[in-house]
């Protein structure tokens, strides 16, 4: 007979109890996983930033326009490498709630400045001859079954009007960390129906996107992109797509901060819920702690033994909440895709999930084993009978 | 009555409990001593400090003054680890509601106090089924305490008592939760401790059928130790 055996058997002995205590454990560890993978997913888009790519946008606000013209001045300006720009669309597919990202940018360049966008040549190839054409990541293609050569719609918010496109292409991520929901055509098709109807943002691209050769001086080169513009019509704001990407984070930075209090709070929760657990059992078993004192077991084994069997309750409670967050958020990633392109259970977040798990065992544990240690053995004895 | 000094030396002894401010003597002055192979029988009404004075010769609770010699070692000066050795080492306990862990079997059960002791596994297992065959229980050894009769169950206490072979053994009413058929039992087992193995047993008993198998009987009433001893020995 080992200890653990008894610590095992201790932990199931009330089979009712623990079971309830395991499924709340497994609920928290479930929650708290799930809440720091949308943690995760909120900041995707900065994880996936490279840091040899620049935004340049308009000074005064995103939703300024920069003159095409600005491209060829980039280009020149030393330590840009290549230089592409891009305008958001802002389209509907059918309806409102179908969202997803959609973006008019320049074919030949665009795409190849993310060499995490894998896209077959041929399909490339197709999607720069059609002016009509459009490239779709894997999962919003499998969301609404388009195929390859299918005519879709966008019904236009910023540029009104119904927008046709054919799909030349679809994109699949290098790694999971790739959104694969957005939605690329060709900027000329969009230009150029705009200049046709005779309207505003002609000529004009909503940001552009620079490679550079070295990312460590990638502040000067802001900088003098920024110096180029400095007293003209439309001056830039230039920096790394992390902190572009961290721009629109911060505008719900609350919503976040919240949601991490949130999953704080959960593990506290669960802390005072298995602590109630080990408080009920400690208390049960105080006669028994006392016998084995009376045999000659000292604080460490009474200690070890309550520290002990709050491990099994709460571990296998975490286990399984880790084993169920792959699932979920699986579910999760499919139905939210249109808000989390990409949701993914990061390495990180398991990690959280083991210590949040052995924090629980260890603070649940604490007051039932300082008061089993700390009893003396008369008094414990004359609890029984 | 043997040469030998006495196993257990009390001398002294005081204990009182506090009750807030007021203060309940538990014991006053005993000196006793218990000689080895002696089955010593403590009687008294309740709330004469039976119980207080067989928990301080065991070592689980601590005298306010005095001294208790077990084996020539004055235990009243051991610290709470030591002490804690020392029960595992020289003294096997006897309770009144045997207080075995239901959780585990016959054979765990008794094999307990030897997982302090540093035994291999194959020498635990070894004096495990020689006690539990003493109480005539080899066949119950895969048994739950649940699946025991209440004389059964403490004929596995007094295997798990026996089985690291302590100095002392010390019984707090071991006949008290039982029919007259087990108690006979019971206290039968516990002569042959004494006759056949030489054990030193202290038992607390109110019962006089229990008493009379003791070689001596110590009456205590209020805290004191009456003149009145009965001596069979």
């Amino acid at each position: 007979m080992h200890v653990l055996k008894l610590i095992f058997k201790n932990a199931f002995r009330h089979k009712l109890r623990t079971f309830l205590t395991v499924v709340g454990v497994t609920i928290a560890i479930l929650a708290f996983g799930l809440l720091r993978t949308v943690i995760s997913a909120w900041y995707a888009g900065v994880e996936a930033s490279s840091a040899s790519r620049l935004v340049t946008r308009n000074a005064v606000s995103l939703v300024f326009p920069l003159p095409l013209s600005y491209r060829e001045k980039i280009r020149q300006i030393e330590g840009v490498e290549g230089v592409s720009y891009g305008t958001w669309f802002g389209g509907i597919y059918i309806d409102e709630k179908n969202f997803f990202a959609n973006y008019a940018m320049e074919p030949k360049t665009y795409l190849a400045m993310y060499p995490e966008i894998i896209i077959p040549d041929d399909q490339m190839a197709a999607f720069v001859r059609d002016r009509k054409g459009a490239v779709a990541g894997r999962k919003l293609a499998e969301r609404f079954g388009w195929k390859i050569g299918d005519n879709i719609t966008l019904k236009g918010t910023i540029f009104p009007g119904n927008w046709d496109f054919v799909l030349r292409g679809i994109y699949t991520g290098r790694d999971n960390t790739v959104d694969e929901t957005a939605f690329f055509f060709q900027w000329d098709y969009l230009n150029e129906t705009l200049k046709k109807s005779g309207r505003s943002w002609t000529d004009q691209v909503g940001w552009y996107l620079i490679v550079i050769k070295d990312p460590n001086v990638a502040a000067d080169v802001s900088l003098r992109i920024d110096n180029t513009f400095k007293n003209s019509l439309a001056e830039t704001l230039t920096e790394t797509e992390k902190a572009f990407q961290l721009s629109f984070i911060a505008m719900t930075e609350a919503i976040v901060i919240a949601i991490q209090l949130v999953s704080f709070v959960i593990i506290f929760i669960i802390m005072a819920v298995v602590a109630n657990t080990m408080a009920m059992t400690a208390r049960e078993r105080i006669g028994e702690y006392a016998v084995l004192k009376t045999l000659g077991f000292g604080g460490l084994h009474i200690s070890g033994l309550i520290f002990g069997e709050s491990m099994v309750i709460t571990m296998t409670g975490g286990a399984i909440g880790i084993l169920l967050t792959y699932p979920v958020a699986d579910i999760f990633s499919k139905t939210l895709s249109a808000y989390f392109p990409v949701f993914n259970v990061a390495t990180e977040t398991i990690y959280m999930d083991i210590a949040a798990s052995f924090l629980v065992a260890s603070v649940a544990g604490v007051f039932p084993a300082w008061r089993a240690v700390n009893i003396r053995i008369a008094d414990g004895l004359r609890r029984i009978g | 009555m043997s040469s030998k000094p006495p196993i257990v030396r009390i001398r002294d002894l005081s204990k009182a409990y506090r009750r807030g401010s007021q203060i309940l003597p538990v014991l006053n002055d005993i000196s006793l001593d218990i000689e080895e192979g002696e089955f010593m029988a403590l009687m008294g009404p309740s709330g004469s400090g039976k119980t207080t004075l067989l928990n301080l010769i065991a070592g689980i609770d601590r005298a306010d003054s005095g001294a208790v010699i077990v084996g020539g070692l004055d235990i009243t000066n051991l610290s709470e680890a030591e002490l804690a050795r020392w029960r595992a080492n020289h003294v096997g306990f006897i309770f009144q509601f045997y207080n075995l862990i239901p959780v585990l079997t016959a054979f765990e059960n008794v094999e307990l106090p030897l997982l302090l002791s540093g035994l291999s596994r194959q020498e635990r297992k070894s004096h495990v089924e020689t006690a539990l065959r003493m109480v005539k229980l080899s066949d119950r050894i895969d048994h739950y305490p649940g699946q025991l009769s209440g004389g059964q169950q403490q004929r596995v206490a007094i295997a798990r008592a026996v089985v690291t072979d302590p100095t002392i053994l010390v019984a707090d009413e071991p006949t008290g939760d039982l029919d007259r058929v087990s108690a006979e039992d019971i206290l039968e087992l516990m002569e042959r401790l004494v006759h056949e193995l030489g054990k030193t047993v202290i038992m607390v008993t109110h019962d006089p059928r229990a008493a009379n198998k003791a070689h001596v009987i110590k009456h205590l009433d209020k805290g004191v130790l009456n003149a009145r001893t009965q001596t069979d020995f």
